[in-house]
């Protein structure tokens, strides 16, 4: 259970175990796991072993790839054929997709049986997984904790072995909170590497798919299947098939490290500020060098994105509306009034939140005052990052200004749930890669993360960089008590 | 006090693409509720919008046709609203950056004495997409959707305020649907719904600068209803107004039955639209080359064809334009011309927009369902060249071609019209008739101009039609002042 895919790759060709064998063992896991953790909106063993057996006769007439039967959980944001594909919502309780992402094709096409959806903030929005219609994930570590969000069930699931790996989505930190939050390896790609199509809209601009697994190593592995060019996305790059685990055995000699001034002030205190600091000595020890960089708007990220995303995201959630699939209110006098209902009922508060902020936003005589300068902004964040890679290779920061909070600790107050992606959000807005990989524990033995950052479509130096310091740790390998 | 008409129109024109604008769903009209409609039209969770390259090539032909400047740059926005028939809760449209800004049209207003020329002044052209439709009939207490036509790709060609009347209004619409066909961007076709016209309606005192306030006529599918709607509009705004009412701004509705407008919204219960450019597509970038391609394929232009008939052929600016109505016709006309060893611009063009039209008007047949080809009516005015046929026996021969008898010259040959030129045997009828009407030629020589056509009559009847008028004429009137 505490196989990475990179080894359990290795046990089904060398043929110590099945496909169906794992999938058994992990399902079995889940079974047992699941009810405290709550990782997982569906689970479906007949579906599930039904790709397992398909994946062993691939194997067995001698057409198995790399990843052939190793299993995966998906986030419940990727649509699945005869899945139900609810994004953590009311709204779409009840709907089973008739179609598959281009990830989950992907997945398909290199013979990996999905484990189960996984469960999420409500349509994306969220840091801690409790704005899930569905309920709150807990935190493997600490099960009166919060896994982060919003791809809180990705994170617990692997945290919790009930899976070797799962997909996320990153629009403001959904991959790299959590994973801090559940001390596994997590992956945003530079926006348009991985096609959108299937993936349900947050802010279409931000929205980007990536891997979370235990390792560095195996999120190379996975982020070679999820990406590539997908004509029905019109925001996704065509360029050619690169091999993201290519430079995992590359010396750090050399690397030049930036450092954020800004993201080392004096809100960064206690364990994680000690932790990141001692990666920091890690990774100079293992022949890196570290350059002070400004990114002097990043302070405004938060602010902006706050326009930007719930901007998009009001006009990407009016789909829902009850006419043509989904929750519709059961009872209802005229048009107005069933989409009021439907939408009253089927969305949650924070949901709701960022649709009034977002209509707010572009409304006719605030447009120029919110959305414009949001947009301004978010260049002059993309321009600092352009500046600063002048400098470094990559950029270190915490992935997260603290370690999983409590269930409840931060509802009350949106902005304090917001700002827990202060130190992410400005690399969505800037579309750059980033990734978080664990560097160590709190006193309380909770898991703390570090975020790495590269510059556009410099995953695999990314990756590199993130395989030689997991060589040189074990902060990755360590799981949760009891599971 | 005398009141100006000011008319700005917005038309929708659908465009000849096989598929949708942001899927690859047919856009074929008629098909079951639903049917043609993907997974991108009724937007599932999840999907996203391609663009069809074939409408930003129409939207290049047409500003190429109207000269108007093409934005390299052009770009996506979502318009914001809730409605059934909107399956993604916002239409595709461009706003910001239309693909096409500014271009004109030169139009034909009026007939005869009475005509003349008017230049229309076209604010932008924008790509967007339809919307389903709401089926209310058939449905006991509730509203069928049909999605078919959510997705088909429209170019919105918005004019200035530049008309002054109905009749204005009507001959730049019908100029634009000429042009919209001719250069194949749209079939043009407004039963249903290809061409829909919105029509902007304001009225102020003759010598006011400013504009009156504007009602919006929505949806007009025929030229007929544009100029009723219009009329109708302008006599209730100026009534309001001398009544001491003021315009409010509205979207108004009209109805055929009734032959009036009624408001549906107000301007107080105008949308906001919460316009922004649309994340999941990039700006489009025209390319230079592209554009000469499309440059290169256009067609000579029913303005260009009208100013060569003028100059080339002396034809009338009237019958120019009428020529150009369509491209069928135009291409029909200029075959006809082409087919004459003598060519005889003003001879075809008299036939094409005389009995050829008629009888194409009262059979209801477009000018490409005509029974007589082109070829063949050259071949029937060649026999009124060369004085074969008089213009009389040349109508009959043309019945007898519709009727599928044949070619002229066969035509002629069986039923025997040959017209007769022979003066001799002219003569030989003239004498005839003068001996048996002696009563007529007596009254001629005593001053009487009348009984002369009664003796041509005669002669002509006699020769059962195929005597040389011309010759008839010249002969008798030699023979009775002999």
């Amino acid at each position: 259970m505490n196989k990475t895919i990179k080894q359990l790759s290795a046990l089904l060709s060398a043929g110590k175990a099945s496909s169906v064998e794992l999938c058994q063992d992990y399902l079995a896991h889940i079974q047992t796991q699941n009810a405290t953790l709550n990782a997982f909106i569906s689970v479906d063993n007949d579906k599930t072993l039904a790709e397992a057996r398909a994946a062993d006769a691939l194997r067995t007439s001698g057409q198995a790839g790399l990843l052939t039967g190793v299993p995966i959980a998906h986030k419940d944001i990727f649509c699945a054929e005869g899945w139900l594909t609810t994004c953590g919502s009311k709204i779409l309780s009840n709907f089973v997709s008739p179609y598959d992402a281009h990830v989950i094709e992907q997945f398909k096409a290199a013979g990996m049986p999905c484990l189960g959806k996984t469960n999420m903030d409500e349509f994306a929005m969220g840091s801690s997984n409790e704005t899930s219609f569905y309920g709150p994930v807990r935190n493997p570590w600490d099960t009166t904790r919060v896994p982060g969000g919003s791809s809180g069930g990705s994170a617990a699931c692997v945290a919790a072995r009930m899976a070797p790996a799962a997909t996320g989505t990153d629009t403001g930190g959904s991959i790299r909170q959590p994973a801090a939050l559940c001390g596994i390896t997590g992956l945003k790609p530079t926006y348009g590497i991985v096609s959108r199509y299937g993936m349900i809209a947050f802010a279409s601009s931000l929205d980007q798919g990536g891997p979370m697994a235990q390792t560095a190593e195996d999120c190379g592995l996975l982020l070679n299947v999820m990406a590539g060019f997908d004509t029905r996305d019109s925001t996704c790059l065509e360029r050619p098939k690169e091999d993201y685990t290519r430079s995992l055995n590359q010396p750090l000699a050399g690397l030049k490290i930036g450092l954020p001034r800004e993201f080392f002030g004096p809100g960064l205190v206690g364990d994680t500020a000690k932790a990141v600091e001692e990666a920091i000595s890690q990774l100079i020890k293992l022949g890196a060098e570290t350059v002070e960089v400004g990114l002097p708007n990043s302070g405004l990220s938060v602010a902006a994105y706050y326009v930007l995303a719930p901007a998009e995201a009001s006009s990407n959630l009016s789909r829902f509306d009850g006419v043509r699939y989904g929750y519709r209110t059961p009872e209802y006098g005229d048009l107005t009034d069933m989409y009021e209902k439907t939408r009253a009922e089927g969305f949650g508060s924070e949901v709701k939140r960022r649709i009034m902020i977002g209509a707010y936003v572009l409304s006719h005589g605030y447009y120029d005052a919110y959305y414009i300068q949001a947009q301004k902004l978010r260049r002059l964040i993309a321009n600092d990052f352009t500046t600063a890679f002048q400098q470094c290779d990559v950029i270190l920061s915490p992935t997260a200004p603290s370690t999983a909070f409590k269930l409840g600790e931060k509802t009350a107050d949106p902005v304090e749930m917001y700002l827990s992606d202060i130190y992410t959000i400005a690399v969505n807005l800037a579309g750059l890669p980033g990734m978080s990989l664990p560097c160590g524990f709190d006193a309380q033995g909770l898991p703390i993360g570090m975020q790495l950052i590269g510059n556009y479509f410099d995953e695999a130096r990314m990756l590199g960089v993130a395989h030689q310091y997991q060589l040189a740790t074990d902060w990755h390998a360590r799981a949760p008590q009891g599971i | 006090m005398q009141w100006e008409t000011v008319i700005g129109l917005e038309v929708h024109t659908q465009l000849t693409t096989q598929s949708k604008i942001f899927s690859g769903a047919s856009i074929a009209f008629g098909a079951e509720p639903n049917t043609q409609a993907c997974q991108v039209d009724i937007a599932l969770p999840g999907v996203l919008p391609v663009l069809n390259k074939g409408a930003v090539e129409r939207g290049i032909r047409f500003g190429l046709a109207i000269g108007a400047k093409l934005n390299r740059i052009n770009s996506f926005d979502r318009k914001n609203y809730f409605y059934p028939d909107l399956p993604k809760g916002y239409q595709i449209s461009q706003f910001a950056l239309p693909i096409v800004e500014g271009g004109e049209l030169t139009v034909q207003v009026g007939s005869g004495s009475d005509l003349y020329e008017k230049t229309i002044h076209i604010t932008r052209a924008h790509l967007e997409e339809d919307a389903g439709k709401s089926l209310h009939e058939d449905f006991h207490g509730s509203t069928g959707i049909d999605l078919n036509r959510a997705g088909t790709p429209l170019l919105e060609i918005v004019s200035e305020p530049d008309m002054r009347s109905a009749k204005e209004a009507v001959a730049y619409a019908k100029a634009l649907h000429t042009l919209v066909t001719w250069i194949g961007t749209c079939d043009g076709n407004m039963q249903e719904g290809s061409f829909r016209v919105d029509a902007n309606v304001s009225v102020r005192p003759v010598g006011q600068k400013e504009f009156g306030t504007r009602r919006e006529i929505k949806n007009l599918n025929s030229f007929r209803f544009l100029e009723q709607a219009i009329n109708y509009e302008i006599r209730w705004q100026i009534e309001q107004i001398e009544d001491g009412h003021k315009i409010q701004q509205a979207t108004v509705l009209f109805d055929p039955d009734t032959g009036e407008t009624r408001a549906m919204r107000s301007k107080e219960d105008a949308h906001d639209y919460r316009y922004f450019p649309d994340p999941d597509l990039l700006p489009v970038q025209l390319d230079e080359d592209w554009i000469e391609q499309v440059r290169a394929s256009l067609p000579e232009l029913p303005q260009q064809k009208q100013a060569r008939y003028q100059s080339e052929w002396n034809l009338s600016a009237y019958d120019a334009a009428t020529l150009t109505g369509s491209r069928e016709l135009a291409d029909y006309f200029e075959a006809v011309v082409a087919g004459l060893a003598k060519p005889d611009a003003k001879l075809a063009a008299n036939w094409v927009m005389g009995d050829l039209s008629a009888t194409l008007n009262k059979e209801n047949l477009d000018v490409a369902a005509s029974r007589i080809s082109a070829a063949q009516l050259a071949g029937l005015l060649a026999r009124i060249q060369d004085g074969t046929l008089s213009g009389k026996l040349a109508k009959q021969v043309f019945e007898a071609m519709w009727a599928g008898e044949g070619n002229a010259d066969a035509i002629i040959e069986s039923k025997g019209l040959k017209q007769v030129s022979d003066s001799g045997e002219i003569e030989r009828i003239i004498d005839e008739v003068m001996a048996a009407n002696a009563k007529s030629v007596e009254e001629f020589r005593s001053g009487k101009e009348k009984a002369f056509n009664a003796l041509v009559g005669q002669v002509m009847k006699a020769s059962k039609g195929k005597a040389n008028p011309q010759q008839v004429n010249d002969l008798l009137r030699q023979k009775l002042n002999a």
